[in-house]
């Protein structure tokens, strides 16, 4: 019994111990001058890699994500003679749940788990250590314009996802369904708010882009060096990154439903 | 014998690694100026962790290290990166960035911290190149690079800045007899046209007593002998004979600590 407390207590602390450093990283990434001239070509590098890489499985799952929605609505919908609400149905759901969402799933998937790996390797590489040594701070070097690039990229993404989901919609609902363009597109003009609706969404997003990449960076940081200790620092990313973001999701609607 | 100017002087250093195990306990050492000082003994000893101490990547337990006569475990953070522009330290893997390739490696440090003019970086890379023998592999990545050209570039590039002091971690582990004869070489030529001091972690004793001015053993926590090369091959303890002879049993044990024979072979699978 006091040997089961103890294994708590010391597993509580560990983690306990593990925010306090991701904290303190975060807090020396925040609150370190940016280096202008150095630094902009580096966090430049970071949104191609994380943003305009992942922009591929983005593009693709929006677009069938999209789709998929409007085929499901359209045939709810139709039960009801409803079926002109396809558009503001498809729009609201990607618009402020699944665009933020589903973005923020595939980014920590594709675009965490390799920023995790690569700063493990560079770790375990010892080079890390060897740009320590040469008075190069990794935090700002390394660590610094990942995590910015990631932020930035988070939401631009969310934004594509969004307009190619609704456009994949769109193709089925109108193309394919025999919805009437007209009514599909301005039902949705007329149902989603800019402020409340789209505004909220990025705003989702923007978060989840900093707890998705802070994760990342953090777990790459403080993995052991060796292959083991990155496999499991990357699956840490996915996993921590997707349950951060759903959880995030909660508070975040809750939060706003108010204005809704 | 009293050594007049030291660069590092450590004293009654003592290390606690994270996981509860004490790796030195109360270790005195100085590094004189301008010489080329070893440190040896067996693999898992914590010489590495001393280079590490000694660079300010960690802190000692108890005790006082202190680089150019500054503490370097109290330092700020911008103090100690200011001293470590002086550093240079050759790490065993090298710890070259591969995704830049042998001259962009070379020139991170001269990037970082100068603002010099392209050409003149590219005068400077190539001087440090020529230097370690590989200005032809300008243009190569680092997994185009046999294991001792990495080093000889990762060299190359710990002395980019003219440091006053460098480090190797294990230089000459796993390398075959050439690449050995081209690094011994390298870090006694460095030592003495650049005026470096270098401390050298090894357990390769032959290579290292070749070009070390003063050695230090450690073994089990301590400082069990230091001295001039001759002098250690002459002591005739049995910690420093084990060691420099190679003995496979001695005062550090061939058996990891284990309980009786008859206890584990007796014993059920489950017990």
């Amino acid at each position: 019994m006091i040997d089961n407390l103890a294994v708590t207590g010391r597993w509580g602390i560990e983690q306990l111990r593990q925010i306090g450093k991701a904290g303190i990283m975060l807090g020396r990434v925040l609150f370190y001058p940016p280096q202008v001239r150095k630094g902009f070509p580096l966090l430049i590098q970071q949104v191609y890699s994380e943003g305009v890489l992942s922009l591929i499985i983005i593009i693709v799952s929006s677009l069938f994500i999209g789709m998929v929605l409007a085929l499901q609505g359209y045939h709810t919908l139709a039960k009801f003679g409803a079926s002109q609400e396809l558009g503001p149905l498809v729009a609201l759901s990607i618009v402020r749940e699944l665009g933020p969402v589903v973005t923020a799933i595939l980014f920590a998937g594709r675009a965490g788990s390799a920023v995790t790996a690569e700063i493990g390797l560079m770790k375990a590489t010892e080079q890390l250590s060897s740009m320590e040594m040469m008075a190069v701070d990794p935090i700002r070097r390394v660590i610094s314009p990942r995590f910015w690039g990631g932020c930035i990229s988070m939401p631009l993404l969310t934004i594509i996802f969004n307009a190619t989901a609704i456009y994949g919609a769109y193709l089925v609902g109108v193309k394919w369904l025999g919805v009437d363009a007209g009514i599909f597109w301005s039902n949705m003009q007329s149902s989603v708010e800019f402020h409340a609706d789209v505004v909220n969404g990025i705003l989702k997003s923007v978060v989840f882009g900093i707890a998705v990449t802070w994760i990342a960076v953090f777990q790459g940081y403080t993995a052991e060096p060796t292959s083991a200790g990155i496999a499991n620092a990357t699956t840490r990313t996915v996993v921590y990154g997707s349950l951060a973001v759903l959880g995030l999701d909660f508070v975040l609607t809750a939060m706003m439903i108010g204005d809704w | 014998m009293p050594i007049p100017d030291n660069l590092v002087e450590i004293s009654n250093m003592s290390f606690l690694h994270e996981n509860g195990k004490t790796v030195f306990q109360d270790v005195d050492m100085v590094i004189p100026r301008g010489k080329i000082t070893a440190i040896m003994g067996p693999s898992g000893t914590g010489k590495t962790t001393l280079l590490r101490i000694i660079g300010g990547q960690l802190s000692p337990s108890a005790g006082k290290v202190m680089v150019e006569g500054q503490p370097i475990h109290a330092l700020s953070h911008q103090k100690l990166y200011e001293l470590r522009k002086r550093m240079g330290m050759l790490f065993q893997q090298g710890g070259l960035f591969t995704h830049l390739n042998v001259y962009e490696n070379v020139a991170f440090p001269l990037r970082e911290h100068t603002e010099l003019s392209e050409s003149m970086i590219r005068t400077l890379v190539l001087m440090k190149l020529q230097m370690v023998g590989l200005r032809g592999a300008i243009g190569l990545m680092p997994n185009e690079l046999s294991g001792g050209m990495a080093r000889r570039v990762a060299l190359a590039r710990a002395i980019a800045l003219d440091p006053q002091l460098i480090m190797y971690d294990e230089p000459f582990t796993g390398q075959d007899p050439i690449s050995m004869g081209v690094l011994v070489k390298l870090v006694k030529t460095l030592n003495t046209s650049l005026n470096l001091t270098t401390i050298i972690v090894s357990h390769d004793v032959e290579e290292t007593m070749q070009i070390a001015d003063y050695v230090y053993v450690i073994v089990d926590k301590k400082v069990v002998g230091h001295g001039t090369p001759e002098s250690i091959y002459r002591d005739s303890s049995k910690d420093l004979q084990q060691f420099i002879q190679g003995l496979p049993d001695g005062p550090v044990p061939f058996h990891y600590p284990a309980k009786s024979l008859a206890h584990d072979f007796l014993q059920g699978v489950n017990a």
